[in-house]
């Protein structure tokens, strides 16, 4: 049945992993910086889900679903503080968000 | 090439072409819609590995909820495209760049490292992530993580409407109060600092 290698689905991971460290650190919209993590956060649990099939145990399984519900939560707080954060600065652009560079 | 190397080596470059176009796009709209592709090729992904209950939640909770939030916000803030200057490399994206590239290339020495004696994983029956095999896992093994990302959640909600708010003091300041308090009550007011 699983005639794909382990190792493909975590080269893929690990590619689509530094394709997001790219975003987050190049971009300076922080949304699509929010993106990005959340596509960091992707990679990982394809790791977790291929370990968890080719192991035969179904805790990656869990652990991603964990990892789904904190992502979530993360999503509200996050787009509640960029709100918060264009309310007040009228810009979201990280390099104009310095109040707490010295 | 069976059926199932060829939908993975598809979904693969599917995965990896929308998420680059991601990251390049300037307008936030695009990357949004490119993401969500993204995320349709992971569910497929995950499918061809068994994991069905995780397939469906990829679509539900990703695809369908936090894009959903994440295209309200882009539409309620209204912003245009990123100005010209974040586009030509400069320093800093350089810098980014190389930073990423030797996380990469660390990502896939360890993944590709086999302990000598393995060179095969044990050929264990996989399992399958159904409904009921996940349920059962989550509400014996994995109870107390279970309850505990619910207060997690409960935190999050509080949080958001906390954070979200326009004002936080709605309630009008005392009557008999001094010139000095007062004061500090304008300074501490989210007002638009200009």
């Amino acid at each position: 049945m699983q005639n794909v290698p382990l190792e493909y689905y975590l080269a893929l991971s690990a590619t689509l992993f530094v394709i997001g460290a790219i975003g987050v650190l190049t971009r300076r919209n922080a949304i699509i910086i929010f993106m990005c993590i959340e596509m960091m956060l992707n990679a990982v649990n394809l790791t977790l889900v291929a370990f968890s099939s080719f192991l035969g145990s179904i805790s990656g399984q869990i652990f991603v679903f964990f990892v789904m519900t904190v992502a979530a939560a993360e999503a509200a707080v996050g787009l509640a503080i960029i709100l918060a954060l264009f309310r007040n600065k009228q810009t979201i652009d990280v390099n104009d968000i310095n109040v707490m560079k010295w | 090439m069976s059926l199932n190397s060829l939908l993975f080596f598809l979904f693969a470059v599917g995965a990896i072409a929308t998420g680059i176009v991601m990251i390049t796009r300037k307008n936030a709209v695009t990357s949004a819609v490119f993401l969500i592709a993204h995320f349709f090729c992971l569910s497929a992904l995950y499918l061809s590995l068994q994991a069905q209950l995780l397939a469906l939640l990829q679509i539900l909770v990703y695809a369908g909820a936090i894009m959903v939030l994440v295209v309200f916000v882009i539409m309620l803030l209204n912003l245009g495209a990123e100005e010209k200057a974040s586009e030509t490399l400069n320093i800093r994206g350089l810098l980014g760049i190389t930073v990423a590239g030797v996380l990469g290339v660390q990502l896939l020495a360890v993944f590709m490292a086999r302990p000598s004696g393995h060179n095969e994983l044990p050929p264990i029956a996989t399992s399958n992530g159904t409904v009921e095999a996940l349920g059962r896992a989550l509400f014996t093994d994995y109870i107390f993580p279970f309850e505990a990302i619910s207060l997690l959640l409960l935190a999050a909600i509080i949080g958001a409407v906390l954070l979200a708010k326009r004002h936080l003091e709605q309630v009008e300041a005392p009557k008999n109060i001094s010139t000095d308090d007062i004061s500090v009550q304008h300074q501490l007011s989210d007002k638009p600092v200009h």
